[in-house]
């Protein structure tokens, strides 16, 4: 039993490698369908908004709100929302973000492309001369790549101005100084840090989203199935990769 | 021309095809019968390369198809028209960007020369007008006559029909049948026809064959299938169950 887990765990990491090969493979020979990507880029992109505006917002007024409650007995009140900046920079925008898009994205990807798979359509697809890759998987690849960076960067910016709005109006910060301290520790590497970090999680969220989908097993249950693991997998994946990210880029800067 | 050399395929223990070999020139016309779940979808499968066989050659104008990887085989594909039995829409679009799919992603034309094929390749199928309609508002007969255009908009030189009567009335089958034969004479393709429907099978096949316990198990013209005198052949045209099944 313990034999088969690690072995089909082996195999889909295999598989999921080789589903990114392809797809490199399909970039490099100028497949990609612009249409396409622009189709996709609105559906990751201009449909996260609210989710991603929400999670921002309300992740910035209680980090900012926490923070203060901290900060308050060593009277240094003032910094709050530079830990805010520093943090929705470099780890919380981008991690809650890809959280946010590999639940609402990539089990959707994962669940249309496991529905033309038990429709046949993907093999309706091959039949028309068409790779799926080419198709299905790049648009959808290079859309996350591009989008989820812009996210991220609007998740930040509603976070610190949502903190700055609690900070001032709630718990009476003094704003000049508030506003001074974010931008005296927050870096541009911080913001560098995230924005890699989210380019990498949008290639995370799709590859798993349209691998659950194109070995989705049969019947509805099969769909739900991808569906449900694409989002778990995903979800774990962007938890992991983020620590490995946050250790590898981190001596990287201080090695800088 | 196709060619399929010792065809050999199994899903796990269970042998699916076993040793299967046949010849079909081009421009003819071939019915594959045969019962339920008895792998000619399977076997079809094989003819475009969407389905891998464990041993075997599928030979497909004299160049072997089997050892090709997926892009490879997009090159051989563009030779062929492929009706599923489900229709196989694209469900997100509609009729006419179903039929022009083929077109828009292969040939470089204008979007007007694009309708105007649809409209003409539409109104081949009996479905003038329907270019607007989406794919799920559409019934059983009209999604076959639709996966029907968008195979053969490209004119490709061979069409393959997988079970394209099922779940039809018989009306709407005989209308299908007819259409069948009208592309193959229109377009003089090469026809291969899966089907259970020995009326089907009678109308479009110039040549029969059957496949039974995962073997070709008979060949022949319709006529001398329902004048076959041999029990398999006998009770699968008569279309008499075993007592067991019952």
């Amino acid at each position: 039993m313990a034999n088969k887990r690690i072995h089909d765990t082996l195999t889909g990491l295999g598989q999921i490698t080789l589903l990114a090969r392809d797809t490199f493979a399909s970039l490099c020979r100028f497949r990609v369908t612009w249409h396409d990507v622009l189709f996709q880029m609105y559906f990751i992109g201009v449909k996260s908004q609210t989710v991603v505006l929400i999670t921002g917002a309300f992740t910035g007024m209680v980090l900012g709100a926490q923070t203060y409650f901290q900060f308050h007995k060593i009277k240094m009140d003032t910094a709050s929302l530079a830990v805010v900046g520093v943090s929705m920079c470099s780890e919380l925008g981008p991690v809650l973000t890809a959280l946010m898009v590999a639940g609402r994205v990539g089990g959707a990807m994962a669940a249309e492309i496991g529905t033309m798979r038990v429709t046949e359509q993907i093999d309706a697809l091959r039949a028309l001369a068409t790779h799926p890759v080419d198709y299905l998987v790049l648009p959808r690849l290079v859309a996350s790549h591009i989008v989820m960076p812009l996210l991220t960067v609007e998740a930040v910016v509603v976070g610190i101005g949502a903190g700055y709005l609690v900070g001032v109006f709630l718990l009476g910060i003094d704003p000049t100084y508030l506003w001074y301290n974010m931008l005296h520790f927050t870096h541009d590497v911080d913001l560098m840090i995230g924005l890699i970090k989210a380019f990498i999680f949008g290639g995370i969220i799709a590859l798993i989203g349209c691998y659950k989908g194109m070995t989705c097993g049969l019947g509805a249950q099969g769909v739900g199935r991808a569906t449900m693991e694409a989002v778990v997998y995903s979800s774990i994946s962007i938890l992991i990769t983020n620590f490995f990210l946050t250790l590898v880029m981190g001596k990287l800067v201080g090695q800088l | 021309m196709i060619e399929v050399r010792q065809l050999h395929k199994s899903f796990g223990a269970q042998e699916v095809l076993g040793d299967i070999s046949f010849r079909i020139e081009n421009g003819e016309s071939v019915a594959i019968i045969g019962r339920s779940g008895g792998g000619k979808s399977v076997l079809l499968k094989h003819l475009i390369g969407l389905l891998q066989p464990d041993s075997g050659e599928v030979l497909i104008d004299g160049e072997n198809i089997v050892r090709m990887n997926e892009r490879q085989l997009l090159r051989v594909r563009r030779k062929f028209g492929m009706v599923f039995q489900g229709a196989a829409l694209f469900d997100s679009m509609t009729v006419a960007e179903n039929v022009a799919f083929g077109l828009r992603r292969h040939v470089h034309l204008t979007e007007a020369e694009i309708a105007r094929r649809v409209a003409k390749t539409l109104e081949l199928v009996d479905l003038p007008g329907t270019e607007n309609k989406n794919s799920a508002e559409l019934s059983g007969g009209m999604r076959k006559r639709v996966g029907l255009a968008r195979a053969i908009i490209y004119e490709p030189q061979i069409v393959l029909y997988d079970e394209p009567t099922t779940g039809l009335d018989p009306i709407v089958s005989d209308s299908i049948d007819h259409l069948i034969l009208r592309v193959r004479d229109r377009l003089k393709v090469t026809t291969v026809v899966v089907t259970h429907d020995m009326r089907t099978a009678r109308r479009v096949g110039q040549r029969v064959l059957m496949l039974h316990e995962r073997k070709l198990y008979a060949t022949g013209t319709a006529d001398e299938f329902f004048a076959s005198r041999d029990a398999v052949v006998r009770q699968f045209v008569d279309g008499v169950a075993d007592a067991k099944e019952d």
